[in-house]
């Protein structure tokens, strides 16, 4: 097994994640892995830190998805003080939560996933990155830049800043929203809106050219994790967890967030920084389950929002079953949630009392403990903490959204390789698509780790002997 | 003439930065015309290139394997810039310091998990003792400070580099912001 290998430091220098494949005698595809090698450790570093920092501590896990961290640490907080938010709050939360969705989902498929489509999987890989795509699809790349600047405006308008705004804190937030920044906003929405209806039209048109990779993309029957709203629908702030199977039946339902851990457990394996998530009811590593765009999309009964709703419809009837198994269709459920959070911003903002200033509750710590979920572009997010008697932090548990998937992840690339991997040679086209099955999750590792996207891979072919027969790096 | 060589690379940090580079929006097309992006997250290169011009490097050392990089880094990069406050000076990731790393690990693989509690130690690179700055392993041309250094920062230090001035950032830049 992997971990009787050594690999040569060097070979690692500028290797992030790493990937294994085993061979079994006969030459055939046995076993892979994903291995995540940086560890950060703010389960321990937070603790004596007064439980009001939390959120803008927290949020510096990941520079891609703050504003995730930000608003479970808040709720956390919310939770600790035992408030209830004021409703204006609330719903700036929620702007904030969603304008994030918009610039990750963005920042995924235009800079880091779209070079995969518009230059090809087989594509020469010194050019396969956003700098070739300005330079062969500019318009395209233009897109993708505007729509990502959007979702990053927004968040600089409302919070004072586009990375690690402060704006959201433990009872609501620090500031209300001015008619200005409203009208900003609005006054934006159009083109926004009209990219991201226009490159959905266009990645529809071309699926039909990745028939191999959506039957190999980590396309298999697990679970689905996603919150829900009270309607059953489209959920990213609030709400309760819902779990559905491969054939949509709803097992897990209702699910409060103080509660997590009757469902949730943790397991750790020794060839990787990476937690696994898996659900308790089947045990590990029974309990494989996905979370984000595509689980969300499988979990909920609709978008509640006019265009989303008519493509998620299209969407749930992609495949024979009434939920959506590939992998590949992460890409797909990304875009349709970019035009659900435009359309859902701007119905917020149009709400009478958004410009109301009373934003923040004020306590003093009522509960010793906190949990606060939400939903972060990649999935589901927990943020548990406790307190002492001095409001100081005793101890947290922190589930982030890759996590959950990553029993997935591995077993997506198992997939892929036994689907491309036939002999004993590797080629370029066959590391790319374990690459990009990687990125159709989106894994956020800068969360437990680092590296988004176009990551430095190494990849080593072993026999069933364990003998490396073949390496690739780049 | 060959353009100059810009390369980027994450260390112990969020990623942030890195995001703050993205944030100079439209801009980006016009850097990419004036530099070469000889490595960085965001392109398929396989190694660290022996010469670079400008290298920013976001986050700070904490782990062999960082050591090594930032070590390569130096000795191929002219200009090295500390880029962010966990490179200047550790920030958050630094905060594990006073714990130790065995009690870190401890309660992320040991406390906080339910099935197979331990640490995990194969394929994976070792923690430092402590996390460090970036100028406490080697030297640093430009300390550029910022929890990211905004997209402007950014814009304003590549450009008065390209044109072969060095950039003023003591006014602009605060430790935090």
């Amino acid at each position: 097994m992997p971990e009787t290998i050594t690999i040569d430091p060097v070979t690692r220098i500028e290797g992030h994640a790493k990937i294994t494949i085993h061979l079994d005698k006969y030459g055939y595809v046995d076993d892979a892995q994903f291995h995540v090698t940086q560890f950060r450790g703010f389960e321990k570093l937070v603790e004596g830190r007064p439980y009001q920092e939390l959120p803008s501590i927290m949020a510096r896990i990941c520079g891609i998805c703050p504003v995730s961290h930000l608003i479970a640490g808040a709720k956390a907080g919310d939770g600790i003080m035992a408030v209830s938010i004021p409703d204006t709050a609330e719903k700036l939360r929620r702007v904030l939560n969603l304008a994030q969705l918009v610039q990750s989902h963005a920042l995924n498929f235009f800079h880091l996933s779209s070079p995969d489509f518009l230059i090809g999987m087989d594509g020469e890989p010194s050019e396969r990155n956003f700098f070739g795509v300005m330079q062969q699809e500019p318009d395209f790349a233009r897109d993708g830049i505007r729509l990502r600047q959007f979702g990053q405006q927004i968040i600089e308008w409302m919070g004072g800043k586009r990375i690690h705004s402060p704006w959201v804190v433990p009872g609501g937030v620090n500031a209300p929203l001015t008619e200005d920044v409203r009208d900003k906003i609005l006054e934006g929405m159009p083109e926004a809106l009209e990219i991201a209806q226009r490159q959905l039209v266009w990645f529809k048109q071309t699926l039909s050219e990745y028939r191999d990779e959506i039957r190999s993309f980590a396309n298999f029957p697990t679970k689905f994790l996603g919150l829900v709203n009270r309607q059953g629908q489209l959920e990213h702030y609030d709400g309760t967890l819902r779990m559905v199977n491969s054939s949509g039946k709803v097992v897990e339902d209702g699910i409060e967030a103080p509660n997590y851990g009757t469902y949730i457990g943790e397991a750790v394996e020794p060839w990787t920084y990476l937690k696994f998530p898996y659900y308790k009811g089947e045990g590990y590593p029974d309990g494989i389950y996905r979370v984000g765009p595509l689980a969300r999309l499988n979990v909920v009964d609709g978008c509640g929002t006019p265009l989303a709703d008519q493509e998620w419809t299209e969407f749930r009837e992609l495949e024979r079953g009434p939920v959506v198994l590939s992998s590949f269709h992460y890409h797909y459920a990304r875009l349709i949630e970019i035009l659900y959070g435009l359309e859902k911003i701007e119905r917020l903002l149009q709400d009478d009392d958004i410009l109301d200033t009373h934003i923040r509750a004020e306590a003093a710590p009522n509960n010793r403990e906190g949990v606060g979920i939400s939903e972060a572009p990649r999935g589901t997010l927990i943020h548990h903490y406790r307190i002492d008697k001095q409001g100081l932090i005793e101890w947290v548990n922190l589930i982030i959204a890759t996590g959950h998937n990553n029993l997935a992840m591995n077993r997506g690339i198992q997939q892929v390789a036994k689907q491309y991997v036939k002999s004993d040679s590797l080629e370029e086209s066959m590391l790319n698509r374990v690459e990009a099955v990687i990125r159709a999750f989106d894994p956020c590792l800068s969360c437990s780790t680092h590296a988004a996207g176009k990551m430095p891979l190494h990849l080593q072919l072993m026999d069933s002997e364990h003998q490396v027969l073949d390496e690739l790096r780049r | 003439m060959s353009k100059p060589t810009l390369a980027t690379i994450w260390l112990e940090g969020c990623s942030g930065c890195h995001m703050s580079i993205l944030d100079m929006d439209e801009r980006l097309i016009d850097l990419a015309e004036r530099v070469d992006v000889v490595f960085s997250p965001y392109i398929d290169i396989k190694d660290f290139p022996d010469e670079v011009d400008i290298t920013l490097v976001e986050g700070a050392i904490a782990t062999e394997e960082d050591l090594r990089k930032i070590r390569k880094i130096r000795e191929s990069t002219t200009t090295l810039i500390a880029f962010g406050d966990c490179a200047v000076m550790g920030n958050v990731p630094s905060m594990r310091n006073p714990f130790g790393k065995e009690s870190v690990l401890e309660r992320s693989y040991r406390e906080n998990a339910v099935d197979n509690q331990e640490i995990p130690k194969d394929s994976v690179p070792e923690l430092l003792d402590r996390v460090r700055p970036v100028h406490e392993i080697v030297d640093v041309d430009l300390h550029m400070q910022g929890c990211p250094p905004s997209a402007d920062t950014i814009h304003y230090a590549l450009t008065e580099l390209l044109e072969g001035r060095q950039p003023q950032l003591t006014e602009i830049t605060r430790f935090g912001k």
